[in-house]
């Protein structure tokens, strides 16, 4: 590669920088920004969701609009808030953790990311194209068939959610190539940090569970648009057969978003605990067989879909054998605790404010998984409250520990402590009052996904509780925000190890960190590679190179316009029944999407004859960028 | 733990809860959650007493540079916290099986149980006997204490039929996916159904009553509901009655069998499944029959947004009539 060392060094700066970069710890801070949009607009729907169902028999929003927040809010929350902002996390850390100084493919990671953007985009253009989708995220058939969804919305699931889907599933596939890869010398598998583990795992996940979904959407694509009959009785389809691919994708789905929250709380609570990971090997043992089992459960989402003893007597046991690897993890962080030096700060509450949650979400899902007792709990307001429960109490604290505890190594500046310990307490306390009630709610008969319920039922009490819960939770991410702004005014002096008990490859290095990561890859020597220098009374890692020049791949566009394409097709081939000729017996919108993929195979055609070999970072800037942050 | 149980036990309405059974299947379903429940509060008591006592115990004070030992592992303490949920998931799991093959016993061919083919359609439950060649909408009338064996099909999307306070729920599937559960009422009483399964814009109300009463009146009820109906006796809102509301609904052997039978509506507990029929009205959704029927026929949208009937073009005396007519539309089967 000699030869590259003739090749300009091509670099951006402003938005040309955003829309171009294949940096992963930019595109890292995109899909938080991107993910952090879509959890507020996500987090509006629920909050207009619990107003509408803070007394009996309201009318502040109509039966239709109801139904299609509470589409849009679990859609929303699952695929454009939740996946992305892991995804944030993911971009922003793993590379580092294992000494890498970006991931396999950053052309694929742009591309993962742009592709998401624009999915997103479309989902949520429904709003304003004359109705969101409404049959629920879940968008069982024949309600979401075109019989009984004639409208629109329900497109907009199946492209958005296909676009984006392409997105997770190429970031997977790019995570496992980079951590197989891309581990520095001595980094070996059973010495990578937890939270690399579980990104490991969740993208093995992501691996087999997408494919699922992305013939799903295809299936019901064509059901929609072209007359298809998968899931129509009426012309010879199964309603069920939907079910099974849905909930294929579904399950493993819930351990894709909670593995790397694991992750995040087995870091933060062994940094702020000054201890090693209590059980290191049975916590990687145990993510492995989480991620394994998750796959062998996904009927218990159907126990009342009638599938007969046999099935249901099978997925009851295999559902609660999950509830093993997992109380192994509880009782490792517990135990990583005990005999430390815990510190509280934000991170750490949430990390610790997770474990009870986790857990209060954890039996629940244990009671869920007995079959006979499911038939009352399925679909009534307790399995609400379980998998907020989960999603929630389990991934959005891990998330929210996750970026407290990182956001120094992403941005240079620590968050305020105040108002992280403002926003954890206003959160916990509002998440706790929301969702711990609704257990009960369900158990007394109030089914899930109601737009109203009827006055002298006994519901009202509970459900005027929930409400002011979810506006606590609203005052927690407001105060999130805000500690954001303030703290983006300060100065950017964040040390590179500014917790000063870091154990892993992250601390190594300057916060942020230069656009190679690291000036010399280091040897790593141990678990807790960092942690094991800095107890033997070494300064930093030990070089496993010298200083040298350092190949960089180059920014490009061509991902930006990829989504673009793919969003232009999506419009183009929905909207084709409607919006009439171009010339004679061919419809405009055909024309429209087939314009729209051609931009993407115009993309794809441009980056396959067009050989970009990057360029260099030259050894004087390294040396320069060196001695400036010393 | 046994306290609890009690508190839970005492929680809800009797004709609602789950948690205040008042038949065998919902019964057994109860006994199951008490015992994960009581299991469950096991785990709960051991995270959170841990939990505490570790972060009070262990934090750290101010200025305090220790480093704490660091330690790998116990081999001893990772056995046991695997092994004990591996026992208490037994305890959990051989009771749950057993009742998972208990509540799918086939009570179809058994000539002792109650046959009942419930269909549901979007927004409202039709209940047909197929021994008695009976068809009937919105209110289940079951004998006291007899089995009840459904057939359960759905005519349009999914939907799934639930009465907490009896039997966990089963979905109705479209197509030929029919599904089978069963259940009984050991005491006389009205029990609250509901629709658990997103079904469109008024899943929220569509509900359903069970009525469960003794046997003789069951079987006066079969008797009295196959009784021809006459037509309203004023001519005029006979003839609005026999062309707008006979050509979808029947009453005793006229009219058609596509949308809710209304033989006898005027003894049912509700209009539409949510319009509480009572003379002494509490809430907006209670009313005498006659203004519930009223109520809901004057504009069956603004009761249940999105159901299929829609406004019918009547005048005021052919509404004020039929409401009057079907409110006395009565089947004097209880004693």
């Amino acid at each position: 590669m000699a030869h590259a060392h003739t090749h300009k060094v091509k670099r951006y700066s402003g938005i040309k920088d955003w829309l171009t970069t294949v940096d992963h710890k930019k595109i890292g801070i995109l899909y938080l920004i991107a993910g952090g949009f879509f959890f507020l607009v996500g987090g509006l729907e629920a909050l207009l969701i619990r107003i509408q169902l803070w007394k009996p028999m309201n009318d502040f929003v109509s039966a239709d609009t109801f139904n299609e927040l509470l589409t849009m809010h679990g859609t929303t929350m699952i695929f454009l808030a939740a996946m992305p902002m892991l995804f944030a996390l993911m971009n922003a850390v793993v590379p580092l953790q294992i000494g890498a100084r970006d991931v396999a493919f950053p052309f694929v990671n742009s591309l993962g990311f742009w592709t998401f953007l624009f999915g997103g985009i479309l989902l949520n253009v429904s709003w304003f194209a004359g109705g969101a989708p409404d049959a629920g995220w879940t968008a069982y058939a024949p309600l979401a068939g075109t019989t009984y969804s004639g409208d629109h919305g329900v497109d907009y699931y199946v492209l958005g959610l296909q676009i984006a889907g392409i997105g997770t599933l190429i970031g997977g596939i790019n995570f496992l190539v980079t951590i197989i890869n891309m581990r520095a010398p001595g980094m070996t598998f059973m010495r990578m940090p937890l939270f690399t583990w579980t990104a490991f795992i969740t993208s093995a996940l992501i691996l087999f569970a997408f494919p699922a979904l992305a013939v799903g959407l295809a299936a019901l694509m064509f059901d929609r648009l072209f007359d298809g009959n998968f899931f129509d009785p009426s012309g010879g389809g199964n309603a069920v057969l939907w079910e099974h691919i849905f909930w294929i994708f579904g399950h493993p789905e819930v351990y894709i978003l909670i593995l790397p929250a694991f992750g995040v709380i087995s870091e933060v609570i062994s940094t702020f605990s000054r201890k090693r990971l209590f059980g290191y090997s049975s916590m990687v043992f145990a993510t492995i067989l989480i991620g394994f089992l998750g796959f062998m459960v996904w009927a218990h989402h159907m126990f009342t879909t009638g599938l007969g003893p046999v099935a249901n007597a099978l997925f009851s046991i295999a559902t609660m054998l999950i509830a093993v690897p997992t109380g192994i993890k509880i009782f490792n962080w517990l135990f990583t605790m005990w005999g430390g030096s815990i510190k509280f700060t934000t991170a750490n509450l949430f990390a610790v404010g997770f474990i009870p949650t986790f857990v209060m979400g954890g039996v629940t899902g244990v009671m869920l998984a007995a079959a006979p007792a499911d038939f009352q709990y399925h679909d009534s307001y307790f399995v609400v409250a379980h998998f907020h429960y989960v999603i929630v109490g389990g991934l959005i604290l891990g998330i929210f520990a996750g970026l407290h505890y990182w956001w120094p190594k992403m941005f240079g500046r620590v968050l305020n402590e105040t108002l992280g310990k403002l926003t954890f307490w206003t959160f916990f306390i509002g998440f706790h009052l929301t969702f711990f009630i609704q257990h009960f709610l369900g158990l007394l008969g109030m089914p899930r996904r109601i737009w109203t319920y009827l006055d002298g039922l006994g519901f009202n009490e509970m459900n005027m509780i929930s409400t002011i819960g979810a506006v606590l939770m609203g005052f927690g991410t407001i105060f999130f925000l805000l500690n954001i702004v303030t703290t983006s005014f300060k100065p950017k002096n964040a040390s590179g190890d500014p917790w000063e008990d870091g154990r892993t490859l992250e601390w190594t290095i300057p916060s942020p960190p230069p656009e190679y990561n690291f000036a010399q890859t280091p040897l790593v020597r141990g678990y807790d590679a960092y942690w094991k220098e800095k107890m033997e009374g070494h300064s930093g890692m030990t070089p496993a190179e010298p200083i040298g020049p350092i190949h960089m791949p180059s920014p490009s566009i061509l991902p930006f316009f990829m989504g673009l394409g793919l969003f232009i097709a999506g419009i183009g081939f929905m909207y084709a029944q409607d919006w009439g000729n171009l010339f004679d017996g061919f419809k405009l919108g055909y024309a429209i999407g087939i314009a729209g993929l051609l931009i993407l195979f115009l993309c794809m055609f441009l980056r396959s004859v067009y050989d970009d070999h990057g360029f260099h970072i030259e050894e004087e800037e390294i040396l320069r960028d060196k001695g400036g942050k010393a | 733990m046994a306290m609890m149980v009690l508190v839970l036990a005492a929680c809800g309405r009797e004709d609602l809860s789950t948690l205040n059974p008042q038949g065998p299947v919902a019964e057994e379903q109860f006994g199951l959650m008490k015992l994960a429940i009581s299991i469950m509060l096991i785990v709960i008591v051991v995270v959170f007493a841990i939990t505490i006592y570790v972060i009070i115990r262990f934090r750290r004070r101010s200025g305090d540079k220790t480093i704490p030992k660091q330690v790998e592992g116990n081999h001893k303490l990772e056995i046991i916290w695997t092994v004990i949920p591996i026992i208490m998931l037994i305890i959990l799991g051989v009771p749950t099986v057993q009742s998972v093959f208990n509540l799918s016993k086939d009570y179809s061919k058994d000539p002792e149980a109650v046959q009942v083919i419930v269909t549901s359609h979007q927004y409202w439950w039709e209940f047909e006997y197929p021994d008695y060649g009976i068809k009937t909408a919105q209110e289940l009338i079951i004998p006291t204490g007899k089995t009840i064996s459904v057939k359960a099909k759905s005519a349009d999307v999914l939907h799934s039929f639930w009465i907490p306070s009896l039997a966990g729920k089963i979905d109705t599937n479209p197509g030929a996916n029919v599904n089978a559960m069963y259940f009984s009422a050991p005491k006389e009483g009205v029990y609250l159904g509901k629709c658990a399964e997103l079904c469109g814009p008024s899943h929220g109300l569509m509900d359903f009553k069970v009525k469960s009463v003794d046997e003789s009146s069951f079987d006066r009820w079969v008797a009295a509901i196959q009784e021809p109906v006459a037509l309203p006796s004023d001519p005029a809102v006979a003839a609005a009655f026999e062309s707008k509301c006979l050509s979808c609904h029947a009453v005793g052997d006229m009219g058609g069998p596509a949308y809710p039978n209304l033989t006898g509506i005027g003894s049912r507990e509700s209009v539409g499944g949510i319009l509480v029929n009572t003379d002494d009205p509490k809430y907006d959704n209670e009313g005498s029959v006659y203004d519930n029927l009223y109520r809901w026929i004057e504009n069956p949208d603004d009761v249940k947004p999105g159901n299929q009937m829609g406004k019918i073009d009547l005048t005021e005396q052919e509404l004020d009539g039929i409401a009057k007519y079907l409110s006395e539309l009565k089947l004097n089967y209880e004693q």
